[in-house]
C-alpha cells in the first residue's frame, strides 16, 4: 500500500516535471519578476501533486479492478448467452446499459472536468451553474459511450458515426448563444482523462475481443472518439434548454407585471 | 485555522458526492446482474476513503495554486508585450506536457502495433519502437501547434466556431484519404492528450489572457484552448499515418 503510494507519486512528479521545467523557466527567463504570493502557489501544487495520487492510488485499489473485469464478464458469451459464431446486438443489452451508467458516472468524477466548470462558474458569475454543466456533460458521454458500444457490436464504421456527430454539432453551433460556444467545444476533450479513459478503453476492448470477427486493434479503439463528440452536442441542448426557460420566465414576469399594471389601472 | 479545516471538510462531502455514482454503479453491477460478492471489501473502503481525500486535496490546490499560477503567466506575458514569447510559452506547454503524457505512450505502442498487423511497418521491435516514436512526437507537435494557433485566436478574437468547424470539415476530408487502421486511433488521440494537471492550467492561461487584454470577453474569448487540443492531434495523426 505505501509502495502504492510512493511508486504512483513518483510517476506523478515524473509526469508534471516538463510543466515545472517550463513554468520555472519562464518564469525567470522571460518574466522575470516574481508572482504574487509564490508560497501560496508552492503549496497549492504540491496540493495538487498529493492529491492526485492519492485519488490514483485509490481509483487502482478499489475500483478499476472491478471496472475492469466487469467489462470483459459482461461481454463474456456465458454472460450474454450468444450462440457460437451468431451475433445479434440484443444479446449485450447490460452491456449498453453498463457503458451508459459507467460513462456517467466517471465523467461526474473527472477532476478535469470539475476544474473547467468551477473557472465556467465564476467567470460567468453565477448564470452557469457548475453541477448542471458537469451533468449535461455526463448524460453526453453516457450516451456517447453506450453508442459506441453499440457500433463495436454491430461492426459498422467508426468515421460514418463520428461525422453525422460533427454535422449535428455544426447545426447547434448556428443556432446557439456566443457565450456557450467555446466552453462546449472544450468540454469534450476534458471529459476523457484520468477515471474515465482507463475503464472505457478497457470496456472497448473487451467488446472487440470477444465478439468473433472483431479485432481488438482495430474495433476497440474508438470509445473515446465516441466519449468527445457527444458531450459538445448535449452541452449546447443544455444551453439551449436553460435559456428558453430563462426567456420563459422572463416572459412570465413580465406578463404578471402588466396584468398587475391593468388591474392596478382599472381600480384607479 | 478553524475555517480552512471547515473549508476542506466541505470539499470531503463534494468529494463523496462526486464519487457516489460510481460507487453505485459498480456496486449494482457486482451484486445484481452479475450477483458476485465483493472482493476484498476492507480494500475497497480503504481505497474509497484515499479516492475522497485525494480529490478534494487536488481541488483545495487547484484553487490555490494550479489556477493562480496559469493566471499570473497569462498576465505576466501579456502585460511584457512579446508575441515570441507569449506563443513560445504556449508551444512549450502543449508539446512539453503532451509528449510525457502515459495515456499517450500507452496508444502509441498499441497503434505500433496495429500498423505492424496491417504491414504497414515491419514487424521487429526497432521498426515498432520508432513508429511509436514518431507518433508521440507528432501528437506533441500537433498540441504544441493548437495551443498557439488557440492563443493567438484570443489576441485577434476570431469567433471559434469558424476554425473549429473548418478543422471538423479537414477531418472529414483526411479521414476518406488515411489508411483505415489509423482512424480509430487518431480519433482517439484527439481525447487522450489532455491530462488532468495540463486541463486547469490551460483553462486558466486561456482565461487570463482573455481578462488581460481589452475588449475580450473572458467567456467567449477564453475558453477554446482546449477544443484546439483535441482538434489537431487527429488531423496530425492521420496525415502521419498516410506519409508514414
Amino acid at each position: 500500500m505505501i509502495w502504492d503510494i510512493i511508486s504512483t507519486g513518483m510517476s506523478t512528479v515524473l509526469d508534471v516535471l516538463p510543466i515545472v521545467v517550463i513554468l520555472v523557466g519562464f518564469q525567470f527567463v522571460v518574466i522575470r519578476r516574481m508572482p504574487p504570493n509564490p508560497q501560496r502557489m508552492a503549496v497549492g501544487f504540491l496540493y495538487v501533486l498529493f492529491g492526485l495520487t492519492l485519488f490514483l492510488v485509490g481509483l487502482e485499489q478499489a475500483l478499476f479492478p472491478l471496472g475492469r473485469t466487469m467489462a470483459s464478464q459482461l461481454t463474456a458469451p456465458e454472460f450474454t448467452g450468444s450462440v457460437e459464431g451468431i451475433i445479434n446486438w440484443r444479446d449485450y443489452m447490460w452491456v449498453y446499459v453498463f457503458a451508459f451508467a459507467i460513462g456517467f458516472a466517471t465523467t461526474v468524477a473527472e477532476p478535469s472536468l470539475i476544474a473547467v466548470a468551477i473557472k465556467a462558474e465564476e467567470i460567468s458569475g453565477g448564470a452557469l451553474n457548475a453541477t448542471g454543466l458537469r451533468l449535461a456533460v455526463a448524460f453526453g458521454v453516457a450516451v456517447g459511450v453506450s453508442l459506441g458500444a453499440y457500433r463495436i457490436v454491430s461492426g459498422t464504421p467508426l468515421p460514418y458515426y463520428i461525422m453525422a456527430g460533427y454535422v449535428v454539432v455544426i447545426f447547434q453551433t448556428m443556432r446557439a448563444s456566443k457565450t456557450i460556444i467555446p466552453l462546449a467545444y472544450d468540454s469534450g476533450g476534458v471529459t476523457t482523462s484520468t477515471v474515465t479513459v482507463p475503464v472505457v478503453a478497457a470496456l472497448g476492448l473487451g467488446l472487440a475481443s470477444a465478439i468473433p470477427g472483431r479485432s481488438p486493434l482495430i474495433d476497440g479503439f474508438g470509445l473515446i472518439a465516441f466519449a468527445s463528440v457527444f458531450p459538445i452536442m448535449s452541452v449546447l441542448g443544455y444551453a439551449m434548454l436553460a435559456d428558453n426557460y430563462q426567456k420563459r420566465k422572463k416572459q412570465a414576469s413580465t406578463d404578471a407585471a402588466k396584468k398587475q399594471d391593468v388591474e392596478e389601472r382599472k381600480s384607479s | 485555522m478553524g475555517k480552512s479545516v471547515k473549508k476542506f471538510l466541505m470539499l470531503v462531502v463534494d468529494a463523496l458526492r462526486d464519487m457516489l455514482p460510481i460507487v453505485l454503479v459498480i456496486g449494482f453491477f457486482q451484486l445484481v446482474v452479475l450477483q458476485q460478492p465483493f472482493p476484498n471489501l476492507s480494500d475497497v473502503v480503504i481505497g474509497l476513503v484515499f479516492v475522497v481525500l485525494g480529490l478534494a486535496l487536488f481541488i483545495r490546490g487547484l484553487e490555490m495554486g494550479l489556477f493562480p499560477i496559469g493566471e499570473a503567466m497569462a498576465d505576466a506575458l501579456a502585460k511584457k508585450g512579446s508575441l515570441t514569447a507569449l506563443l513560445g510559452f504556449a508551444f512549450c506547454l502543449g508539446f512539453g506536457t503532451t509528449a510525457a503524457e502515459p495515456a499517450l505512450i500507452a496508444v502509441a505502442a498499441e497503434a505500433a502495433d496495429v500498423a505492424s498487423i496491417a504491414g504497414a511497418i515491419g514487424k521487429d521491435e526497432e521498426s515498432r519502437n520508432s513508429y511509436a516514436f514518431g507518433l508521440r512526437f507528432t501528437v506533441a507537435l500537433s498540441v504544441g501547434a493548437a495551443l498557439v494557433l488557440g492563443v493567438f485566436r484570443i489576441l485577434k478574437g476570431w469567433p471559434i466556431q469558424y476554425l473549429i468547424i473548418g478543422g471538423y470539415i479537414l477531418v472529414i476530408v483526411i479521414t476518406v484519404f488515411a489508411p483505415e487502421e489509423i482512424v480509430g486511433i487518431a480519433y482517439d488521440s484527439g481525447g487522450v492528450t489532455t491530462s488532468t494537471i495540463t486541463v486547469p492550467l490551460v483553462t486558466a492561461l486561456g482565461v487570463g489572457l482573455a481578462g488581460a487584454i481589452r475588449g475580450r470577453n473572458p467567456m467567449i474569448d477564453g475558453f477554446g484552448l482546449i477544443a484546439f487540443a483535441s482538434l489537431l492531434p487527429m488531423i496530425f495523426v492521420m496525415i502521419y499515418g498516410m506519409v508514414y
